[in-house]
């Protein structure tokens, strides 16, 4: 009997004491951890199922974020939260004289939990907007739910083309957000046409983002002449690529294009480079190839390498320049496209909100003013939308070097300017034809 | 005589239940259907387990082909809610027919091994076979029918679902199927030595317990709307069999129990810190340490233990009172504490 006692009791302390740690892994950031904790305290007071009767333009602005600060994505997704809170602790979580309220809330990477957290933030916490999510899955998930709510939801990380295209949803926008193929439409063509490059392989994870990214690519490449000579897939999460490497020399082609991310993408460059592909072909890669998220565990391997993307770390302008500078000052190290994107729809939402004297209250007149604010400089360039909830952005021809402290990040080699999610296509036209997929690579379209 | 409590705390937890979406607010509610649907899910989990002796890691593979099913049929052939609901069912239930005809010839951990492999190979198909199931962004944009599309309402669709069912379950439960069920849990020999065909009443076992599963499939794919491989992915079969091992292996509601706390606790901790599966799982260390029997489990042991003992004093005051020996007396509390 007294040792069952013994045992409550220990395992009770034990429980306390990881419930009073706040629940966060020990390597995290401490400003992303806390909000959920501050975020419990407040809630409870605010009589949640009274709010909808009271009176609008009172109390905080609540912003609900979602990403993935556990499982896979973790890391991503602590970046997507360190973006966005960076931006509003620099203006004193304010915003037209109303506080900014985040909760922050964990996607787990998985669509049920993200669906489960949005109702949680929309129905519980009364957020006026969603912001976040990472991965594709969790966003369809998370936007089929807000279109029977209205709530508008912002999506600046998750890629997934028909997010704004072939099933959009009008409240659903992606604020400074970029879309699989809009970054590998500018980059196939270039290859075409600049590099002159006659026949491509391309080698790609197999899923959406994958078939997305290399559609992108290879829509604009035949179109200037180009032949796509295979398409090579491989599972999420591969560990070993020589088998798909191997198969390369079977084409020879004039250039290699590849999308990979995460553990893929450390993994790939390091069999390109240890089998001695980068003295055979050129690469061409899709920006998470070398986002920095990835590039913090690369080596020499990763260096020269080239990619599209909407954000570079090493663009010489003022905004990306202090953006850059505060970033690393803050966190320790540079800044990843994801928390580039959330810190650009942090003030993007700043600027519209101003603009209505924070009446956020009013979901109509918070899209309209979103969707009409345009933002000349910010770190990804200039920024405006598209009439379908996409970002008209620069795109970037990025090549990797290594900074003078020995850091690797993404130097500007060309700019794209002002690329919509439908590059030279006519909408409409467009729209037409089925999203990329294994079987639809746009190599006969247009 | 010791009925009329246990209908009076059943009819007070249905007029409980039914207050509910007046009492809570709509993200409460939504967690209310949620906990009836995966309760129901344990509960068919449970059926199997529990009463037949054969634990399933592969239920979730059930629950997802009638998701997908109900999800296919509505978002891309535009069938009617009701036809597709039971297609759901009936497809569950001929793929059940495959998986149990191969499950059932092992017992024990061997059939936990083969439903686990069933379950992934339903998880792959959810996974890959990407012009049916949408791959890894799974099937958007399921509707309910127009009566139900509230949350409360669909609330009560479900609360009266999972009721017929669960009446359905515990009629099957105490009917000589049901009997015979058990009786080849406790020994299996011996059933068969009595002349019943074991193997036929275990596949008959899989199929009820296939059917329960397939219903809280149906209805998960109408509440969630939206199916995805993390739908049908193995946590949601350990969470159901963790769901019935928590409130007590082969008690009747004690994988709602389960359900319920499982999935309030998890809404209710993870407000207030990220780390709520390390809750969770001291939560399972501990019942497994002090309660190997479930909640309902220990506590009904402790309710029949004491009844027995109040059982046994009034036999020997009253065999002492007529003036008989004890010895009399300690024979009929026997007899008594093996009923």
């Amino acid at each position: 009997m007294k040792s069952r006692w013994q045992i409550i009791v220990a395992v009770l302390t034990v429980m306390v004491l990881l419930a009073g740690c706040g629940g966060q892994p020990a390597t995290s950031v401490p400003a992303a951890t806390q909000a959920p904790a501050q975020a419990a305290t407040q809630a409870p007071t605010q009589a949640p199922t009274e709010a909808p009767t009271q009176a609008p333009a009172k109390g905080p602005i609540k912003i609900g974020v979602l990403a993935p600060l556990t499982g896979t994505f973790a890391a991503n997704g602590q970046d997507m939260v360190k973006g966005f809170q960076m931006y509003w602790e620099e203006v004193g979580n304010k915003c037209a004289g109303r506080e900014v309220q985040l909760f922050i809330e964990d996607t787990a990477g998985e669509p049920d939990v993200g669906l489960n957290k949005a109702r949680l933030l929309v129905e519980q916490r009364q957020v006026h907007m969603l912001v976040g999510v990472q991965k594709a899955n969790v966003g369809l998930a998370v936007a089929e739910y807000v279109k029977t709510t209205g709530t508008p939801f912002f999506i600046p990380v998750t890629a997934a083309d028909d997010l704004t295209q072939r099933n959009r949803i009008p409240n659903v926008i992606r604020l400074a957000g970029w879309s699989s193929s809009s970054t590998t439409h500018p980059l196939g063509e270039w290859a075409a046409t600049k590099k002159g490059y006659k026949t491509v392989v391309t080698i790609a994870e197999d899923y959406a983002f994958g078939h997305e990214s290399v559609g992108g690519f290879v829509n604009t490449f035949t179109d200037n002449g180009g032949k796509l000579l295979a398409a090579i897939w491989h599972p999420l999460g591969n560990m070993d690529f020589s088998p798909y490497l191997s198969q390369i020399d079977n084409y020879k082609p004039d250039v290699v294009f590849t999308q990979e991310s995460g553990g893929d993408a450390v993994r790939f460059l390091k069999a390109w480079h240890d089998m001695g592909y980068d003295k055979k072909y050129p690469l061409l890669g899709q920006q998470t190839l070398t986002d920095q998220s990835n590039l913090r565990g690369m080596g020499d391997e990763a260096l020269g390498v080239i990619t599209a993307g909407h954000f570079a770390e090493g663009r010489d302008a003022p905004e990306t320049k202090a953006f850059v500078e505060k970033f690393e000052k803050r966190y320790g190290e540079l800044p990843s496209y994801y928390a580039a994107d959330m810190y650009t729809a942090a003030h993007w939402l700043d600027v519209a909100m101003q603009k209505i004297n924070g009446n956020v209250e009013d979901q109509e007149l918070l899209l309209k003013t979103v969707r009409e604010t345009e933002i000349p400089e910010t770190p990804m360039g200039p920024v405006k939308l598209d009439e379908y909830g996409g970002t008209i952005f620069n795109v970037y021809l990025r090549q990797v070097e290594k900074r003078p402290d020995g850091k690797l990040w993404n130097v500007v080699i060309e700019t794209f300017p002002n690329v919509s999610q439908f590059y030279k296509y006519n909408p409409e036209e467009y729209l037409k034809q089925p999203v990329y997929s294994r079987d639809y690579l746009g190599e006969n379209w247009p | 005589m010791a009925s009329w409590w246990k209908y009076g705390v059943i009819v007070l937890l249905l007029i409980a239940a039914a207050l509910v979406p007046q009492a809570l607010p709509t993200f409460w509610i939504s967690i209310a259907t949620e906990v009836l649907i995966y309760g129901l899910l344990a509960m068919s989990v449970n059926f199997l387990g529990g009463y037949g002796g054969l634990v399933s890691l592969g239920h979730a593979g059930l629950f997802g082909i009638s998701a997908y099913t109900v999800g296919y049929l509505v978002t891309r052939m535009g069938v009617n809610h009701y036809v597709a609901f039971l297609a759901g069912i009936l497809l569950t239930l001929a793929v059940g027919a495959i998986f149990g005809g191969v499950a059932i010839r092992a017992t024990g951990i061997y059939f936990l091994m083969i439903t686990y492999a069933e379950g992934m190979v339903v998880w792959g198909l959810a996974y890959r076979w990407a012009k049916v199931t949408g791959a890894e962004n799974g099937i958007r944009g399921i509707t309910r029918p127009e009566l139900f599309t509230k949350g409360w309402q669909y609330y009560y669709v479900v609360l009266v679902i999972f009721v017929l069912t669960i009446y359905l379950m515990w009629r099957v439960l105490n009917s000589s199927f049901g009997l015979t069920l058990r009786g080849i849990r406790e020994c299996e020999p011996r059933m068969a030595a009595l002349g019943y065909n074991v193997q036929v009443h275990k596949f008959l076992g899989y199929m009820w317990s296939a059917f329960f599963a397939g219903i809280a499939g149906g209805l998960y794919a109408y509440y969630n709307r939206f199916v995805s491989p993390s739908t049908v992915q193995l946590s949601v079969s350990s969470e159901s069999v963790l769901m019935m091992v928590l409130g007590g292996v082969g008690t009747f509601f004690g994988p709602l129990l389960g359900s319920l706390i499982i999935i309030v606790g998890r809404n209710m901790i993870s407000l207030y810190t990220a780390r709520w599966p390390i809750i969770m799982g001291t939560i399972f260390v501990l019942t497994v340490l002090l309660a190997p029997k479930g909640i309902i489990g220990t506590l009904s042991a402790w309710w029949e233990q004491r009844k027995k003992v109040s059982a046994g004093v009034v036999e020997i005051v009253e065999a002492s009172a007529r003036k008989e020996v004890g010895a009399e007396g300690e024979v009929r509390v026997g007899t008594e504490s093996q009923s």
